[in-house]
């Protein structure tokens, strides 16, 4: 529609009648080029006869976006941001205090974090939580989680890692198989997956040490296959495709078990009704700790010398090595400690689902986990964090809009158009934001006292 | 001025199947600045690289205070104090001047940070101005001062510096070269000067190396070289206006 985005300033009236015009212009042409391939639709029927279906309401909602969408985009959006690059040329070098929103929003997030459950089965009562806690929060704090600790080799340490969901793996089974061979409980294996994880982490470490960008990708995206062919074939131990079943549930410290024969079950103990929702709000909690304390651990990191050399390593390795910083450790302790929170992620996850297979842990999973790494903003936690939010909340959102059924007939399931959104979104998402929601790194050290420096001289370079 | 505290002997270095260094011999001795001069691809920043161990030298011995340096791998050599500004300056870009300062003093886990930040402040004051702004929107000279210091924070013995000059405006060569002059005058800081501004070099130098094609074929004082009409009509009057 390049042709119809003339313009010429003062040529045609006001900006409504130019934008009307347009509208109108993008409506014919959407028509022209719709008739054919929306409007009719052939289509066999059962003897093999050619059936022209007439979609006159589809082809209708095409032409609708198209002139609507052009008009708005000519008559509001464009004047918008044009007003808002404008004010903010007007604010460039005045530093603004932060508001109280923004400066808090690290606590406010958390007390939302921690009221959320609650507030869910106040709306929706004990049995309508489930979805919004169990679907919601745990599937997204899961991928926080898990894109937290790949954040620290890959955003960190600038180790693009495309086999993150190996440790996910190890973690997952690490869990599954030892409680079902030895009967060892939630708390003792989960700190037990991390650690076998971080080791797989080294293991991996150790043959790219000398690799970079993409060779380096493309050996971690082997290793992350060599563990699910693995999970396959060693069919004596891990039951290959059927996966594992029947994974213990965990308990609270041992205090209360959510096993409905259990004496000590948490709604017996409490005289409530019996249901799976007070283990998901468990659960709820469970990785929400998890995550925290990832996030705790790597702003910890960041201050000390070792995550100061994750962050000089990402920049520069050879001046790394002439300041005398190790290399070779530097790199092997971001891979095991971004192993390490994959696998207590993935213990979580086993615990969670109660059952584990090599399904899970595919190259998307690590592409997913991936690019809520590079949508947030390599290095940036608050960003992970939202990106997070919208990709997972996203596609489990799209589950919920059967409305879309009326509009495109009873046989369209939105939540198929996932990968296609995903991508759409991410596009989207770079062509504005190059360097992800919250592209800014924020320094760890200051002189004294933070100053204010105008924006012109902390904003990076695009590229 | 005796004592020598890094020498160079025989020295070859391999990019594959191509000899950079021919056989280097050169000495620094403690307290001194030298510098080595030649043309594009002599080899200069080679036998810097080399000293560092990125590459290792395939041949020849390299001794720093008496202990053999060769085959050390990099890190290692930089924690016997010997601290380098890297070709290209090679700051971190995205970590703030103030945190890339912070990473030069990474040895001694900032012990002496803020007594030496002050040091590195007075002899560049810009850096003090820019300090919480990221390395990489300095301007080249800045990022050289700020490379310089960096590799100050170290607190070393020997600092090696591989072309600070490059692109950079002739007064903030002087500021730097100037710098250079203080470091070593005021704190006896022993310096090994890789430059193709063979001028300004060799006047700054106590002693002075002529490289061509990975060898070294000329040395003496910094006076004798500026002197020498061979080096003259390559280096100097060819070259330079």
């Amino acid at each position: 529609m390049a042709n119809i985005t003339t313009t010429r300033e003062g040529a045609g009236g006001t900006l409504t009648a130019r934008a009307l015009r347009e509208g109108f212009y993008a409506g014919v042409v959407s028509l022209g080029l719709f008739f054919l391939f929306v409007g009719l639709e052939t289509t066999q029927n059962i003897r093999n006869e050619l059936v022209l279906n007439q979609r006159w309401g589809l082809l209708a909602v095409f032409v609708l976006v198209a002139a609507v969408g052009r008009f708005l985009t000519v008559a509001y959006i464009r004047p918008w941001f044009a007003a808002r690059k404008a004010a903010a040329a007007a604010r460039a070098g005045t530093a603004r205090p932060e508001g109280f929103l923004k400066r808090n929003f690290v606590v406010l997030a958390v007390v939302a974090l921690i009221v959320y459950p609650i507030l869910a089965v106040a709306i929706f009562g004990v049995q309508g939580s489930l979805k919004w806690v169990d679907n919601f929060g745990i599937q997204i704090l899961i991928y926080v989680m898990l894109a937290w600790g790949l954040n620290i080799v890959v955003g960190l340490a600038g180790l693009l890692d495309l086999g993150y969901v190996a440790f996910y793996a190890v973690g997952a089974y690490s869990y599954a198989l030892l409680s079902q061979y030895f009967g060892f409980s939630f708390w003792l294996l989960l700190p037990l997956a991390g650690i076998l994880a971080a080791f797989w982490g080294v293991i991996l470490g150790f043959p790219v040490l000398r690799l970079k960008g993409d060779y380096l990708a493309i050996v971690t995206l082997a290793f992350g296959e060599i563990i699910r062919l693995v999970l396959i074939n060693w069919t004596d131990v891990t039951k290959g495709t059927f996966g594992i079943s029947g994974i213990p549930k965990a308990s609270v410290f041992g205090i209360w078990s959510f096993d409905v024969g259990a004496p000590n079950n948490f709604a017996k103990v409490f005289e409530l009704p019996m249901s799976s929702a007070y283990y998901k709000i468990f659960l709820f909690y469970l990785v929400l700790a998890l995550a925290l304390l990832t996030a705790y651990v790597t702003v910890r990191l960041r201050r000390m010398p070792v995550g100061r050399a994750w962050e000089a390593l990402r920049e520069d390795e050879i001046a790394c090595r002439s300041l005398g910083i190790n290399t070779v450790t530097t790199k092997l302790t971001a891979f095991a400690t971004g192993a390490m929170f994959g696998g207590f992620a993935g213990s979580f996850f086993a615990v969670r689902q109660g059952f584990v297979s090599p399904e899970s842990f595919v190259f998307l999973e690590s592409a997913i986990i991936l690019s809520i790494v590079v949508l947030g903003g390599m290095g940036s936690l608050v960003g992970i964090a939202v990106a997070a939010v919208l990709m997972i909340g996203g596609t489990e959102l799209l589950r919920e809009m059967q409305f879309l059924k009326q509009v495109f007939g009873a046989d369209f399931t939105p939540e198929l158009y996932r990968m296609l959104i995903f991508g759409l979104a991410m596009v989207i998402v770079m062509v504005w934001k190059p360097r992800g929601f919250v592209g800014s790194r924020e320094p760890t050290a200051f002189l004294k006292e933070r100053k204010t420096v105008s924006g012109s001289f902390t904003k990076e370079g695009h590229g | 001025m005796s004592d020598t505290l890094l020498s160079v002997r025989g020295v070859e270095t391999y990019y594959g199947n191509i000899r950079a260094l021919a056989g280097v011999d050169i000495d620094v001795k403690r307290g001194e600045i030298a510098c080595l001069i030649g043309a594009n691809g002599a080899g200069k920043s080679t036998l810097m690289m080399t000293i560092c161990g990125d590459p290792q030298a395939r041949a020849g011995t390299i001794t720093f205070e008496g202990e053999d340096i060769t085959r050390l791998p990099t890190h290692r050599i930089a924690r016997l104090r010997i601290a380098q500004s890297p070709e290209g300056r090679r700051i971190f870009p995205r970590m703030t001047v103030y945190e890339n300062l912070q990473m030069g003093a990474s040895l001694d886990n900032l012990k002496y940070f803020d007594e030496d930040v002050e040091k590195i402040f007075t002899l560049f004051p810009r850096l003090k101005e820019r300090q919480a702004q990221r390395g990489g929107t300095l301007s080249g000279g800045e990022q050289q001062m700020l490379s310089i210091g960096r590799a100050l924070m170290a607190r070393p013995k020997l600092l090696l510096l591989d072309e600070p000059s490059l692109g950079l405006a002739p007064l903030i060569v002087k500021q730097i070269f100037d710098a250079i002059k203080i470091l070593n005058k005021e704190q006896g800081l022993t310096v090994f000067l890789v430059e193709q501004n063979a001028f300004a070099a060799l006047k700054l130098s106590n002693r002075g190396y002529v490289m061509v094609n990975g060898k070294v074929t000329m040395s003496g004082t910094g006076m004798e070289l500026l002197a020498n009409p061979e080096v003259r009509a390559a280096y100097l009057e060819g070259g330079r206006h």
